[in-house]
C-alpha cells in the first residue's frame, strides 16, 4: 500500500476510536474503552511506520505526494479538495504524535482509573490524535484551519474535562478565547494566500510563491505575520501565552499530551511547513525568532519561582517551544523539529511524573509542601531525574543535542543571529536551575507527610479532594480521580510507558550526532531543500565546541540548583529577601494577565456593557419589541370586531350582502 | 299573476325575517325568523319553478324544507340544552366565543 | 279571482311574518308563523305546486311547529329585556333590512329576466302532482333524495345527542 493510503488509515484509526467510545460509553466496562483507544492509537502509529518505510523506499527527490479523497468545495473559482500532503515533514510529525500520544494513552488506561469520566476521557483524547493527525496531514490551508480549529476544540474540552470546578471551566474559555485569537490571525493569512496566489493547495502555494513575490514584499510579510499570530497563540508564545499556565487545570494525561508534546507544538509545524513564505518575508521570520527568544528568557525566569509543579512545567514547555520557534525561524529546520521530538520524549515524561507525584500527594501540587520522594517512590523518581537531565541538556542526553544544534546553527548564521546563541545558551543555564530546582526540592530529604505514609504503611494518602486553587471541594461525580489515585508504582500501564519514555529522553537523541549520523536532518532534508538557508551548515567542528559550550552550562546550572537546594537550603529565602521586588515581579508572571486584562478584557467588557446599554436595548429590543407591540396593536384593533354577539355578526353579514348586492346592482345598470 | 309579484313578496318576507335576527334576543324567536327566510327562499323557488315550466324547482322547495326541519331540529336541541345547564336563553348573553 | 286570492295570502304572509318579529311573547311568534306558513301553502297553491303545498302544511305547519309549540312550552316565554346591549343595532337593523328588501326588489323588477313579467308557460294537467313530483325525486333527483334521507338522520342522531340525559361532571 502506498504511503498515502497508510496517512489515510492513521487518521482515520484515531476518529474510529472517538466515535465508538463515545457512543458506546453505557455499554462498554471501562477497560476495554480504554484498550480500544490505545489500540486506535497503536494501529495509527504502526500504520505512520509503515508509511515511513514506504517513503525511504523512494527516491530523495519524489517523497511528497498529495491525496485527496474528494472535492471539498469547487465553486466561484475555489476549488479545495480534502486531500493530505505526506511527505518527510508530515510523516515525522505522524510519528512523533501518534508514537506519543499511544503511551500516554497507555498511562492513562492505569491513571484515570477510578474517574467517573473515563469513556469520555479516551473519546475526547482519540478526538484529539485525530485533529492534531488531520492538522499535519493537511494538504491544503483550509483542511489545515480546519484541524487547527478541532484541536483547539479537543484542547478546551479536555482542560474543563472536570467542568464541574470553576477554575477548570474558567480556564478552558481562556485557552479556547486566546486560540480562537489565533485562529483569526490564520483564517486571514489563508484568505490572503488566496487572494495573491489563488489557491489553497500547499504544493501550489509554495511553488508559486516565489515567483508572485519579490522578498519583503508587504502582501508575502503580512501573510507570514498573520501565519504567525496563528502559531504564537496555539504554541503559546508571548503575548499569546497566558493560557498554558493555567490549562494545566485538566487531567495530568492531558497536559502530558496536548499542552506538552503535541498541539503546542503546531506552531512549529505551521512555520517550518510555511518555510517557503518565510523566506520571502524575512522580516517576519526575524519577528517570530526575536519572540521566541524572547518567550524563551521570560519563560525561564517565571520558571525560577512558580512553586506549583505542574505549572513550572508548563513554563519550561514555553520556553523549549521559544528554543524551537527561534529554531524554525532562522532557518534551522531539521534542528527545530528534532527539539521538537527530544522535547515531546522528555517533557510528555516529566508531566507522567509529576502526575504520579501528585497522586501520591493527593492531589496536593505545592512543591513546598513535597519532599522525599525520592525514597518513597523509586521508579517515579527515577524517571523523573531521566527527564529532568534530557531538559537541563545533560551531556549525552537528548535535549544536549538537539538544542545545542540549535544554537550551534544560529552561531553559524552569524551577523545578528549571534545574540540568539548567546541568550539561548543563558536559557539554557536558567532552564538547568529551574529544572533541578524542582527534582532537588521533590527528591531528596526528609519525607513529607504524605511520602512518610507511602514509605511505612504503603498506602498511597487520600482525603476529600479539594481544588488545590481555589480550595472547594470537588464533584466526583462527574469525573475526578476519586478516593483513590493512581501512582506509577502501583500500574503496570502507568509504568511501561514512562519506562519507554525514559529510555528515548536519554538515548532518543544519538540518531542525530554532528559528524556521525545526521538521521533525523537528512530525513527532512528535501522538504526544506527551497529554502537558502539550509545552505548555512556548521561544520562538525564548530558543532563539537558548541555541544562542549552547552554541556558545560547544564553543569553549571545544575551545580548552582544543587547548591542553592540541597547544599544550604536557606539560601533561596535570603535571596527572595534581597530580591523581594524581583521575585514578586516573576511571582506574578511579568504581570501578564493583569496587563491583558487591562488592555483587552476590560475595555472589551466596557463595550459589551455599553453596547448592551445603548444599541442592544434600544436599536435590537426596539426592533423586536417593537414589532411585537405592533402586532398585539392592531390584533387588539382587529379583536373589537370579534365581540361574541351573535347579532353584530349577523348585522355584518346583512350589510356586507347588501353592499355587495348594491355594487353589483350599480355595476349591471 | 306574473312571477314578478311572487318574487318581491318573498324578498320583502326575507328583509322582514334578516331584521327580525338582528332584532329579537331569544333564540326561539331568532329560529323563528330563520324559518321565515327559508320559507321566504322557497316562494321565490316555486314562483321560479312556474315561470320556467318544469318542476325541478318544487324539488328543490322540497329539499329545503327537508334541510329547514333537519335544522330547526338541532336547534331547538340546542335550545332544550342550553335551558337544561341553566343559562341564560338570551343571545346577548352567550358570548363566549370572543377575541 | 287569483288576483283576490294574492293579495289575501300575501297579507296573511306578511302579517304572520311581522307578528313574528314584533311579538313580545315567543309563543305568540310561534302561532305568527303557523298563520304564515298556511299563506304559504296558499301561494304555493296559486303557483300549481300542489305536492308542496301539502308538504308545506303537513311538514312545516304540522310537524315542525308542533316541535316549537313543544319546545316553547317546555323552555317558557320569557320577555325580553328591552335595554339593547350592541350599540347602533337598533338603528341599523330596520335600515338594513329595508335596504335589503329596496336592493331585492330593484334586481328582480328591472331584470333583464323578461319571463318574469308574463304568467308562465301553459302547463298540462299534473303539474305539481304528487305522481310528477315522486318520478323526479326517484329519478332524476335519486342523489339529492338520498342525500337528504342520511341528513335527516343525522340530524335525529344529534337531536338524540343534544338532548339526553346529563352525564354526571358534564356541566
Amino acid at each position: 500500500m502506498s504511503a498515502t493510503t497508510w496517512a489515510w488509515l492513521a487518521l482515520l484509526l484515531p476518529l474510529l476510536g472517538s466515535v465508538v467510545i463515545g457512543l458506546g460509553f453505557r455499554v462498554l466496562p471501562t477497560r476495554i474503552a480504554g484498550a480500544i483507544g490505545t489500540a486506535a492509537i497503536g494501529l495509527a502509529f504502526a500504520c505512520a511506520v509503515a508509511a515511513l518505510f514506504n517513503l525511504l523506499g523512494e527516491d530523495a527527490e519524489a517523497r511528497h505526494h498529495a491525496s485527496s479523497l474528494w472535492d471539498y468545495a469547487s465553486v466561484a473559482g475555489l476549488d479545495i479538495k480534502l486531500g493530505i500532503f505526506v511527505d518527510p515533514l508530515s510523516v515525522f510529525m505522524l510519528l512523533v504524535v501518534t508514537g506519543v500520544s499511544t503511551l500516554i494513552h497507555l498511562y492513562s488506561f492505569g491513571y484515570m482509573q477510578s474517574d467517573e469520566g473515563y469513556h469520555r476521557f479516551f473519546s475526547y483524547l482519540n478526538f484529539f490524535v485525530f485533529s492534531m493527525l488531520l492538522l499535519v496531514l493537511a494538504g491544503n490551508f483550509v483542511l489545515l484551519i480546519i484541524g487547527w480549529a478541532f484541536v483547539g476544540f479537543a484542547s478546551y474540552a479536555l482542560i474543563s474535562f472536570w467542568y464541574r470546578r470553576t477554575t477548570a471551566t474558567r480556564a478552558g474559555m481562556k485557552a479556547f478565547v486566546i486560540n480562537v485569537v489565533g485562529d483569526i490571525g490564520l483564517v486571514l493569512a489563508t484568505l490572503l494566500i488566496f487572494r495573491e496566489l489563488g489557491t489553497f493547495d500547499y504544493g501550489a502555494v509554495f511553488a508559486q510563491a516565489p515567483h508572485a513575490f519579490h522578498t519583503n514584499e508587504w502582501t508575502v510579510t503580512a501573510i507570514c505575520l498573520l501565519l504567525l499570530v496563528g502559531a504564537f497563540a496555539k504554541s503559546a508564545q508571548l503575548p499569546l501565552h497566558t493560557w498554558l499556565p493555567d490549562a494545566m487545570e485538566g487531567p495530568t494525561p492531558v497536559s502530558s499530551l496536548i499542552h506538552a508534546a503535541t498541539m503546542v507544538t503546531a506552531g512549529v509545524y505551521l512555520i517550518a511547513r510555511t518555510h517557503a513564505l518565510f523566506v520571502l518575508a524575512p522580516t517576519a521570520a526575524d519577528v517570530a525568532a526575536f519572540t521566541g527568544l524572547a518567550t524563551l528568557l521570560v519563560a525561564a525566569t517565571i520558571a525560577l519561582v512558580v512553586t506549583d509543579l505542574k505549572r513550572a512545567i508548563a513554563y519550561s514547555t514555553m520556553s523549549q517551544i521559544g528554543y524551537m520557534i527561534v529554531g524554525v525561524s532562522i532557518g534551522a529546520y531539521g534542528a527545530g523539529m528534532f527539539h521538537l521530538m527530544t522535547h515531546a520524549f522528555f517533557k510528555a515524561l516529566l508531566f507522567m511524573a509529576a502526575g504520579s507525584i501528585i497522586a501520591a500527594m493527593a492531589n496536593e501540587q505545592n512543591i513546598d509542601r513535597m519532599s522525599g520522594f525520592g525514597r518513597a517512590m523509586r521508579f517515579t523518581s527515577m524517571t523523573m531525574l531521566c527527564g529532568g537531565l534530557a531538559l537541563a541538556a545533560f551531556p549525552l542526553s537528548s535535549g544536549f543535542f538537539s538544542k545545542d544544534e540549535i544554537l550551534a546553527y544560529a552561531g553559524a548564521r552569524g551577523g545578528m543571529y549571534v545574540i540568539f546563541a548567546v541568550l539561548g545558551y543563558f536559557g539554557a543555564f536558567l532552564t538547568a536551575i529551574y529544572t533541578f530546582r524542582l527534582i532537588f526540592r521533590i527528591l531528596p530529604g526528609p519525607p513529607c507527610p504524605e511520602a512518610k505514609e507511602l514509605i511505612d504503611t504503603g498506602h498511597v494518602a487520600h482525603e476529600p479532594p479539594r481544588n488545590p486553587a481555589s480550595g472547594e471541594e470537588e464533584d466526583t461525580d462527574v469525573g475526578f480521580p476519586g478516593a483513590e489515585h493512581h501512582v506509577a508504582e502501583r500500574s503496570p500501564s502507568m509504568r511501561v510507558a514512562m519506562a519507554v519514555l525514559a529510555f528515548l529522553a536519554l538515548f532518543g537523541g544519538l540518531i542525530q550526532i554532528p559528524g556521525v549520523d545526521n538521521a533525523i536532518a537528512n530525513f527532512l532534508d528535501p522538504v526544506f531543500a527551497d529554502s537558502p538557508l539550509t545552505a548555512i551548515h556548521p561544520s562538525t567542528g564548530w558543532s563539537w565546541i558548541g555541544l562542549a559550550i552547552g554541556g558545560a552550562i547544564s553543569l553549571a546550572g545544575i551545580g548552582v540548583a544543587c547548591w542553592l537546594y540541597v547544599v544550604s537550603p536557606e539560601a533561596p529565602a535570603r535571596l527572595q529577601q534581597r530580591f523581594a521586588t524581583v521575585h514578586t515581579f516573576l511571582f506574578n508572571k511579568w504581570y501578564f494577565d493583569e496587563a491583558i486584562d487591562i488592555v483587552v478584557v476590560r475595555p472589551a467588557l466596557a463595550v459589551g456593557r455599553f453596547a448592551n446599554r445603548s444599541f442592544e436595548r434600544f436599536v435590537v429590543d426596539g426592533l423586536v419589541n417593537g414589532t411585537t407591540e405592533t402586532v398585539r396593536g392592531a390584533g387588539g384593533i382587529v379583536r373589537v370586531v370579534q365581540s361574541g354577539f351573535v347579532r353584530s355578526y349577523a348585522l355584518l353579514l346583512i350589510a356586507g350582502f347588501a353592499g355587495l348586492a348594491l355594487y353589483f346592482l350599480l355595476s349591471s345598470s | 299573476m306574473s312571477a314578478e309579484w311572487y318574487v318581491v313578496l318573498s324578498s320583502l318576507l326575507f328583509a322582514v325575517g334578516a331584521m327580525g335576527i338582528l332584532v329579537r334576543r331569544s333564540p326561539v324567536v331568532v329560529l323563528l325568523c330563520l324559518e321565515l327566510m327559508l320559507n321566504a327562499g322557497n316562494l321565490a323557488l316555486v314562483a321560479f319553478s312556474r315561470m320556467v315550466g318544469n318542476q325541478q324547482g318544487q324539488v328543490f322547495a322540497i329539499v329545503v324544507m327537508v334541510i329547514a326541519a333537519c335544522e330547526v331540529v338541532i336547534g331547538l336541541g340546542l335550545i332544550v340544552a342550553i335551558f337544561r345547564r341553566r343559562l341564560p336563553l338570551d343571545v346577548d348573553r352567550l358570548r363566549e366565543l370572543r377575541g | 279571482m287569483e288576483a283576490i286570492l294574492f293579495f289575501l295570502a300575501a297579507i296573511g304572509a306578511l302579517g304572520g311574518a311581522v307578528g313574528v318579529i314584533a311579538l313580545r311573547n315567543p309563543f305568540y311568534g310561534v302561532l305568527g308563523l303557523i298563520v304564515h306558513l298556511f299563506s304559504l301553502a296558499v301561494l304555493f297553491l296559486l303557483l300549481t305546486a300542489a305536492f308542496v303545498a301539502a308538504a308545506q302544511v303537513v311538514v312545516y305547519a304540522g310537524a315542525v311547529m308542533v316541535l316549537y309549540v313543544f319546545v316553547v312550552a317546555y323552555v317558557g316565554g320569557a320577555e325580553e329585556s328591552a335595554w339593547e346591549s350592541i350599540p347602533g343595532q337598533r338603528f341599523l337593523a330596520p335600515l338594513l333590512g329595508l335596504a335589503l328588501f329596496v336592493e331585492l326588489a330593484i334586481a328582480v323588477l328591472s331584470s333583464s329576466l323578461l319571463a318574469l313579467g308574463t304568467d308562465g308557460p301553459h302547463v298540462r294537467a299534473g303539474f305539481g302532482d304528487p305522481a310528477a313530483i315522486g318520478y323526479l325525486l326517484l329519478e332524476k333527483f335519486l342523489l339529492p333524495f338520498e342525500a337528504s334521507s342520511i341528513l335527516l338522520l343525522l340530524a335525529a342522531v344529534g337531536a338524540i345527542v343534544l338532548a339526553g340525559r346529563q352525564r354526571a361532571g358534564v356541566r
